[in-house]
């Protein structure tokens, strides 16, 4: 999946991935307004109507992602899209619209990476799960973006592509091209009105009921029915590793941070650390197989990421006891709460990755030495 | 000039009939697959389903119907109505309706949801629907009750109304007053036909299919948002024997809840309104009928 870079524009992220939508043939968007996923709803908003496409500004965003499954249900390529709060409102159409099978994309462009539990996890009601896809900047997030829409189509399940505000904020020299992708079976399972009152009307539904003819599933046959397919979508599992091969020390990292570490990796190697990498690009399957090959024969695995700590659960998972698993992150801001913070700065990488690699505490996340939590007496009362 | 009408002749129920009853026409509706459903006896639901139905037969725009359907008692019809059909969550009918026409522009796309769905959970997304002039209709089946809960209040249960959680009657002072959802509506520019139907008797189920027939005229001549709000009896949920349910119906929610068109080639007529032509309407025939006769 490469693009041959011919003319290249200097361009924001979210007007990139939106062309990139649109190259895609996304018809659809609604969204509201929320920092620093805002950009992506004004590019749709400015470019979908030229392409006879339609963008909605919701009320909110329950509305938006309803309007998207609307429209993907009478099938067209549709998004959504917020950052960490609006998606916990959208929680209860995500799981609900992965049972009705609807491929909704979901712009996530998140604060900070602490929403990796809520895109892997999601907060939704019962079993289901979403493709979650992390770029590292915004020359592969146009080949992520078509990705996801052609992924979501494939399964028919939500895909989301988890940015930030480097990724959506940064003004990169892009080529925003089409990518190609296998062709894809008709969505005959789509509605358009034609086949009502004909005895064979369509139904889409979560709720496994069915009309005279259709396949019933009953609300617990749906349930597994759509558990037991998870396990295909694991399949489309993609990474990126370097380094690795000798590796002492090996650090897992994804989205933006993950270019920084890739940096303070190569120049620790120049330094003769023995260090490498691992970069999920899909957060949701984790790559574990990948994770855990790097990890035989590492003597530590590091997660960074900006947050409390979140996808070293996965590496633990991964890992499986190979390599003891540390947690090398940290939260970081900026002042206004919607950034990635000093946390995001190769020096300040490369210290922690030394830090691990050589055995020592890491270093306090800059800026915040006063907010450190310092618990009173009774709280530590019985506790060991 | 005055004349008398007479009453009768009546039907003699006293003996028994010289032939057996027999169907002299097709009476299943082209988009039902069957005659029978799911619901409690006494429902006013199918009624309004079947009304719809034919409503959309007569206009000849069954096979452009898509139907985006919330949760509530009537859910069940889904797989017994032959009309293509995107299930919603609970309250969000209106805005996955918006994505299906904003798609899918020649069909006819209709919501069909409950109080409970439209005016308790989901209020927000049929005012904005209506707002945005969003070229659909949506169908309300009010009958004052979570019906598929066991009889719990709503924000349409009317003042002194005993549900499961206003066990002494719906309290003003205590749970509020119920949102007239039509007046909110026709207020709304982007609305362009509301109207209140019941189906608690044959005249009322005829004139709700005329008010639904008028609803999908408006959205296929594009005119901007419809809206036909059903009153529907739930004995189970009213805690009443079956056969009193069209009575009740009448005298509890059909006095808060009136029938007719809210806005309608431009006018509004406001529920209060409607209210005070029907007490002048009931003066008049009381009038008349003391004069002893009704006139032409």
């Amino acid at each position: 999946m490469t693009v041959a870079t011919t003319d290249r524009t200097l361009m924001e992220g979210s007007e990139a991935l939106v062309r990139a939508a649109i190259l895609a043939d996304c018809k659809f968007f609604a969204g509201y307004p929320m920092t620093p996923f805002t950009e992506v709803l004004e590019h749709f908003a400015e470019l979908l109507p030229a392409v006879d496409g339609v963008c909605i500004n919701a009320e909110s965003e329950l509305e938006a992602v309803g309007m998207a499954w609307g429209a993907v249900s009478a099938g067209a390529r549709a998004a959504t899209g917020s950052t960490g709060q609006g998606l916990a409102l959208m929680q209860e159409s995500f799981s609900e619209a992965t049972l009705a099978e609807m491929p909704i994309v979901i712009f996530n462009m998140s604060r900070s990476q602490g929403d990796y539990f809520q895109a892997t996890r999601g907060g939704g009601h019962g079993d289901y799960r979403h493709i979650v896809l992390a770029p590292q900047d915004v020359r592969e997030g146009v080949e992520i973006v078509q990705l996801a829409f052609h992924l979501a189509d494939k399964w028919r399940n939500p895909v989301m592509i988890y940015g930030d505000y480097l990724l959506a904020h940064t003004q990169e020299s892009v080529s925003v091209e089409k990518v190609d992708f296998p062709p894809l079976p008709p969505k005959d399972w789509a509605v358009d009105g034609s086949t009502s009152g004909t005895g064979h009307s369509r139904t889409v539904t979560s709720l496994g009921v069915a009309k005279p003819g259709e396949r019933e599933f009953g609300q617990e046959g749906k349930a597994q029915y759509i558990a037991t397919k998870m396990a295909f979508l694991e399949r489309e599992v993609r990474s990126e590793s370097g380094h690795c091969d000798d590796a002492e020390t090996v650090i897992v990292t994804f989205g933006s941070a993950a270019k920084f570490v890739k940096y303070a990796v190569a120049q620790l190697r120049d330094e003769g650390l023995k260090v490498g990498y691992v970069r999920p690009i899909t957060l949701w399957p984790f790559p574990m197989d990948a994770v855990h090959d790097a990890a035989v024969g590492a003597r530590v695995v590091g997660s960074f990421e900006i947050s409390s700590g979140q996808m070293v659960d996965d590496v633990r998972i991964a890992v499986a006891g190979a390599a003891p698993v540390e947690y090398i992150g940290g939260v970081s801001s900026d002042h206004s709460g919607f950034g990635l913070g000093r946390l995001l700065d190769v020096d300040e990488i490369r210290e922690r990755i030394r830090a691990l690699h050589e055995g020592r505490p890491q270093p306090v996340v800059p800026g915040y030495e006063e907010f450190s939590y310092e618990p009173l007496p009774h709280q530590l009362e019985g506790t060991p | 000039m005055s004349t008398t009408i007479p009453l009768g002749p009546v039907l003699d129920t006293t003996v028994a009939p010289g032939a057996g009853a027999r169907v002299v026409e097709p009476q299943l509706p082209r988009l039902l697959f069957t005659n029978t459903h799911h619901l409690c006896p006494g429902c006013g639901e199918p009624l309004a389903i079947r009304a719809l139905a034919e409503a959309l037969e007569d206009l000849d725009l069954v096979d452009t119907a898509i139907c985006s359907l919330g949760i509530g008692c009537y859910t069940s019809f889904s797989g017994t109505v032959d009309v293509e059909l995107v299930q919603a969550l609970h309250g969000r009918a209106p805005s996955l309706a918006t994505g299906i026409k904003r798609m899918q522009p020649g069909a006819t796309v209709f919501t069909l949801q409950g109080d409970g769905d439209m005016v308790n959970e989901g209020l927000q997304e049929v005012l904005h629907t209506a707002a945005r002039g969003e070229s659909v209709t949506c169908v309300l089946l009010n009958n004052g009750v979570f019906g598929e809960t066991g009889g719990h209040m709503t924000a349409t249960s009317v003042i002194g109304q005993r549900t499961k959680n206003t066990i002494d009657g719906r309290d003003a002072a205590y749970h509020g007053y119920p949102i007239l959802i039509g007046d909110l509506i026709a207020r709304l520019e982007g609305s362009a036909y509301v109207a209140r139907g019941s189906v608690h008797n044959a005249g009322s189920v005829a004139r709700t299919k005329k008010m639904l027939k008028r609803a999908f005229e408006t959205q296929r001549r594009r005119e901007g948002f419809s809206f036909v709000e059903v009153l529907t009896m739930c004995p189970t949920g009213w805690f009443i024997p079956t056969s009193e349910g069209p009575e009740y119906l009448s005298s509890t929610l059909g006095e808060v809840h009136i029938m007719g068109e809210l806005k309608a080639d431009g006018v509004i007529r406001t529920t209060e309104e409607l209210h005070a032509e029907n007490v002048r309407k009931a003066a008049e025939l009381d009038a008349q009928l003391a004069r002893g006769g009704l006139e032409d």
